[in-house]
């Protein structure tokens, strides 16, 4: 399998503070990735990293075979939900697609294809429906499906979420988490997902990469989903309980909700 | 019987259309700054209200106002010192109040500081008092031919910026971080957009005054976003609005003995409240 995300002695440093170093990874395609810490460990600072909007201070990154270029195409991204006012004169399917031509200067009519695209990206992440309402007006959880299709509308082969789920109710996290994990069952677009909701993304993810003093760990669900791994990370009683296939996480901090 | 008198004299005052013809011509020029400052001000104001900027828009108007009450006095170029007052206030309230929190205390404080400079040059100022006024409220029979060609060129460089960076600056507005992330250069934009806005508000201030600024900035607009949220209809209609205000309140004004302003709040006012009320029903 071809790696689609490599880091290789990455480190990151941040007006002298060094945020996180010794980071080697491989993210293959189609792979789900979760990645877990406390806050203001550099979390989003990785997924800037590979976005290109920041450089490492040490070691090297690729994505999608090459260096990440600002505003790359290989690249979809799904941050914390959005805030808008009601009156914003734009509906879902606009959303959509600045997926597409955004980022585009100059005046541009929506050919056919573009509208074919919008079309299938909303009708994959089942929002077809609400298509043409005002995003002003869309629940919480429809507005980040909705920019879960604007995400996956260019094709991209990797998708970093940054905290995608905070403050969605369960039933909408565990949508957008389906979203995500059909897309890269079908696709086999890599995702990286930063959260601190573990429970949704239970029995979705293959690894979990965390990170917590400046150091990383990765591994399986088994493997690092383990009261004293999860402990730690989180500086609380954390304990992990296993019962036949399910797992629950008990005692985490809830201060993120 | 003299309080009826006394009122319809003042009914006179408000709205007369005695010797219309030979008025409507004086005020050619008026009508032509209108209808291009209406859209501009529809335009830039679909983006003030995704940006929430009204607040920012009033403030840069006072100090439009201080600039060009500046120029009066030393008899520079009025629209000249109302471009340079606007620009300054909108590169200060650019870089400095990025955060929403922080950008409105700054104005709260720029805003009364400018308008305090522009009474002190006016008042040092000892021409015509109408041209005093007239920045603060608005004239009409201002518009001479060098000042009408100011205008217009400074409409035809905000159109062309705007439809240069439409679209990724309505990205850039209602999404800044995923905008980011596709290599928009969001703070570029808000750069480009803050001076955009200065140069449509110093041309406004030319014709509605200081003041009343907003009538024509944010008002259509907000009308415009109760009745649609298509991205294209939004702008059609808030320049739609914004045309029909500064033309119908110059139109009414035309006979009158007073400015031109109530007229243009006015009907922008009542075209803002039909547009609430549709806009309720619909919802």
């Amino acid at each position: 399998m071809t790696s689609v995300i490599e880091l290789r002695g990455a480190a990151l440093a941040y007006g002298g503070r060094r945020l996180w170093s010794g980071l080697d990874l491989d993210v293959r395609a189609g792979e789900f990735l979760v990645v877990l810490g406390a806050n203001g460990t550099g979390k989003s600072s990785l997924l800037r990293v590979l976005l290109g909007l920041r450089k490492l201070s040490a070691g090297s990154v690729r994505v999608g075979g090459g260096p990440p270029r600002r505003g790359g195409g290989d690249v979809g991204y799904v941050p914390q939900r959005l805030e808008t006012s009601p009156l914003t004169p734009l509906r879902a399917r606009d959303l959509v697609r600045f997926g597409l031509d955004g980022h585009r200067f100059g005046p541009r009519r929506a050919g056919r294809a573009v509208r074919r695209r919008v079309d299938a990206a909303l009708a994959d992440v089942g929002a077809a429906a609400y298509a043409d309402r005002p995003v002003g007006l869309l629940s919480s959880g429809e507005r980040q499906r909705v920019r879960v299709a604007q995400a996956l509308v260019a094709d991209p082969a990797v998708l970093l979420c940054d905290e995608p789920l905070s403050s969605l109710d369960p039933g909408s996290q565990a949508t957008v988490v389906g979203l995500l994990d059909r897309r890269r069952r079908a696709a086999g677009t890599a995702v990286v997902l930063v959260t601190h909701e573990i429970e949704p993304v239970l029995g979705v993810a293959d690894r979990f990469l965390c990170l917590s003093g400046g150091r990383f760990s990765a591994g399986t669900a088994d493997e690092m989903l383990t009261s004293a791994v999860l402990s730690e990370l989180y500086g609380a009683d954390v304990e992990v309980v296993r019962d036949g296939g399910r797992v629950a996480v008990l005692g985490l901090p809830r201060a993120d909700r | 019987m003299t309080a009826l008198a006394q009122s319809a004299d003042v009914w006179g005052r408000v709205l007369s259309f005695d010797h219309y013809g030979e008025l409507l011509v004086l005020v050619r020029n008026s009508l032509i700054a209108g209808a291009v400052l209406g859209l501009v001000g529809g335009l830039v104001g679909t983006f003030v209200l995704m940006r929430d900027l009204a607040f920012a828009v009033h403030g840069i108007s006072e100090l439009s106002f201080a600039g060009a009450a500046a120029a009066l006095l030393l008899g520079a170029n009025v629209v000249g010192g109302s471009v340079a007052g606007a620009l300054t206030a909108a590169a200060v309230i650019g870089t400095m109040g990025v955060a929403a929190r922080d950008r409105n205390s700054l104005i709260g404080v720029l805003m009364p500081f400018g308008l305090g400079l522009g009474v002190l040059f006016l008042a040092l100022y000892p021409g015509r008092s109408a041209n005093k006024f007239g920045l603060l409220t608005g004239q009409i029979v201002a518009i001479d031919t060098p000042r009408l060609s100011w205008l217009t060129g400074i409409s035809v460089f905000v159109l062309v910026c705007l439809a240069v960076v439409w679209r990724p600056l309505a990205f850039a507005s209602v999404d800044p971080d995923v905008a980011a992330a596709r290599g928009v250069p969001v703070r570029a934009l808000s750069a480009v957009f803050m001076l955009v806005l200065g140069l449509a508000v110093a041309a406004s201030v030319q014709i509605v005054g200081a003041l009343l600024v907003l009538a024509l900035i944010c008002t259509p607009a907000a009308a415009a976003l109760r009745v649609t949220a298509s991205p294209v209809l939004a702008p059609i209609l808030s320049v739609v609005f914004a045309v029909v205000s500064v033309l119908g309140g110059i139109l009414l004004a035309l006979g009158a003995a007073v400015p031109i302003s109530p007229y243009v709040t006015t009907l922008s006012f009542v075209i803002y409240l039909v547009c609430r009320l549709i806009g309720a029903r619909r919802a």
